[in-house]
């Protein structure tokens, strides 16, 4: 493996998460707190989700861990504003493919999540990438 | 010694991971290992593979004489009394566990004291965290010191007379820290408990003596010693297991089986349940018989060296972190850092790209991680095949990494 490999796992747009994480904090009185960390590393999420009328109006994250895990939290706390609950537990399972390296339906337009394909190739790390999505499908599931 | 030529030995060494030749700096969590060992475990399944203590044909008996020598030969090893004492086990954890749960159980109450320090193994602590649940005794932590070592006076701080188990790590796994174990194990029996030592990450690198030591209990893992995994010896003071109730019961400690009531055989076997670990056994065997030809002291020396060698090159990086003690002497061949912002799982994939090995995470001690105030750091540690070299390679990833990132912070 070569620093080019690195640069599919540490693409610039991740990094850029990474430094300057979207929607990082905690909503006060929100619908939905899940903690979650991964138990190997130490990473861990708060997450805060708002949900009204069976849509996603508002998330918050807050955590420790390495850039992999916080960006892919920053990004997935992105694309879940706005969704309803289904289509954000849908956009969690093409997440899950992703990480897998399964094809997941090319209609969909995952904007920067794309960048954490790279991460596939990287066994040691897809549980950094997928901590977040699992702590948000863990929410919305309660929420349905 | 020679860790070049000893590096010949082992066969997992010699290959590229990612393009680079291999530099193996995780032997803290499992040490490689070598031919010797690889051989002793085939050769045993080859011609010697029976089950032990049964029956009367020559594989059985040969069998049971490998498996007994193999007792032996780790009785030697950190010079306990008698084969009596030494009892195989998976590995340090359910060592820690069965004296939690047997001796623990019949001789800690309400109002009793278990003491432990900030720095132990998770292995090492929650064992006792659930003894003190179970009986209503009182966990207590002797603190540290700010460059990770452990005063006496603060042991004797801790220690009282309500005091009956005191349970210390030998070698700290993440900061390399040496504890002064025969000085603990003295203000321990002072105030009337026993002394429990986790030497998980002693036995493979200083010299163990059980009877100058004088500890009660001692627990250590085959495979952190060029031993395979799956094997474990619990040592133990005679008198305290005799008195002790197994934990696990059938097959190999059985001795009379009525409908209602049943016996055990005597040490060490009634603690060794079910078919024993015998391959495994044998592994450890021809383990100490490799580190025995090399010396452990040669062994130590060479990683007071490394360590020493790792914290001055170390030290050149800027905003690199070294946690622990901070003479190469003071330390078993662990160096644990954090590199500036760069996250320790950041740090290690970067390695892992030069072909380095090393791990990252907080390395089973959270209440230390606490202590140091970091969620996670990234740890090299060293063992007799690594080298000067070995830690130039890490300098210089370390340097990439650095690089790297740095139009990211």
């Amino acid at each position: 493996m070569s620093f080019n490999n690195l640069d599919q796992l540490y693409r610039q747009v991740i990094m850029d998460h990474y430094k300057n994480p979207r929607n990082k904090g905690s909503i006060e009185d929100g619908s939905v707190t899940v903690d979650m960390n991964n138990p190997t590393c130490g990473d861990r999420i708060h997450l805060t989700i708002n949900v009204e009328d069976g849509i996603v109006t508002d998330a918050k994250f807050d955590g420790e861990g390495c850039s992999i895990s916080m960006s892919s939290a920053s990004m997935m706390t992105q694309a879940i504003k706005g969704k309803e609950i289904d289509e954000a537990l849908r956009l969690a399972n093409v997440f899950s493919d992703m990480m897998l390296g399964k094809d997941y339906p090319e209609d969909l337009d995952l904007g920067d999540i794309e960048a954490l394909q790279g991460v596939a190739k990287f066994p040691a790390r897809i549980k950094c990438a997928t901590l977040s999505w699992k702590a948000m499908e863990k929410g919305l599931q309660q929420e349905k | 010694m020679n860790a070049k030529e000893l590096k010949k030995y082992f066969p997992i060494l010699d290959q590229e991971v990612n393009g680079h030749p291999l530099v193996y700096l995780d032997s803290a969590a499992t040490s490689q290992k070598p031919l010797q060992v690889i051989e002793a475990i085939s050769d045993y399944y080859r011609t010697s593979n029976a089950n032990v203590h049964r029956g009367v044909h020559t594989l059985g008996n040969r069998a049971t004489d490998l498996y007994e020598g193999a007792r032996d030969k780790v009785r030697r090893f950190i010079n306990a009394g008698s084969t009596k004492e030494i009892i195989f086990l998976r590995g340090t954890t359910t060592a820690l566990n069965l004296v939690a749960e047997s001796y623990g159980r019949a001789n800690v109450g309400e109002g009793d004291e278990i003491v432990i320090t900030y720095m132990e193994h998770h292995s090492n602590i929650i064992p006792w965290q659930q003894l003190a649940k179970y009986t209503g005794a009182t966990l207590k932590y002797i603190p540290m010191q700010e460059d990770g070592t452990i005063s006496l006076e603060d042991v004797r701080a801790t220690v009282t007379s309500n005091t009956k188990i005191v349970s210390v790590m030998m070698v700290s796994n993440v900061l390399g820290t040496i504890n002064p174990i025969a000085d603990i194990t003295k203000i321990a029996h002072e105030h009337g408990a026993v002394m429990v030592v986790d030497a998980a990450q002693a036995a493979p690198h200083i010299h163990i003596d059980v009877q100058k030591l004088n500890c009660d209990f001692l627990a250590f893992s085959g495979h952190k010693m060029c031993g395979p995994t799956g094997i474990g010896v619990l040592y133990g003071k005679e008198q305290l297991l005799d008195n002790m109730e197994p934990i696990e019961f059938g097959g190999e400690m059985i001795d009379f089986v009525g409908l209602y009531e049943s016996t055990w055989k005597e040490l060490p076997w009634k603690f060794e349940g079910g078919t024993p670990i015998i391959a495994g056994a044998i592994g450890l065997g021809a383990a100490i018989d490799f580190l025995n030809e090399i010396g452990i002291d040669a062994i130590e020396q060479h990683e007071h060296k490394l360590a020493s060698y790792a914290l001055s090159t170390l030290t050149e990086i800027s905003d690199l972190t070294i946690f622990g003690p901070k003479s190469g002497q003071d330390r078993a061949g662990v160096v644990t850092f954090n590199l500036g912002d760069v996250h320790p799982h950041d740090v290690a994939t970067v390695l892992d790209a030069e072909g380095i090995a090393v791990r990252a995470g907080h390395h089973c001690a959270q209440p230390l991680m606490k202590w140091c105030e970091v969620s996670s750091t990234a740890r090299a540690s060293f063992y007799l095949y690594n080298t000067e070299e070995d830690i130039d390679r890490l300098a210089a990833g370390l340097l990439k990494t650095k690089e790297y990132f740095s139009d990211v912070f």
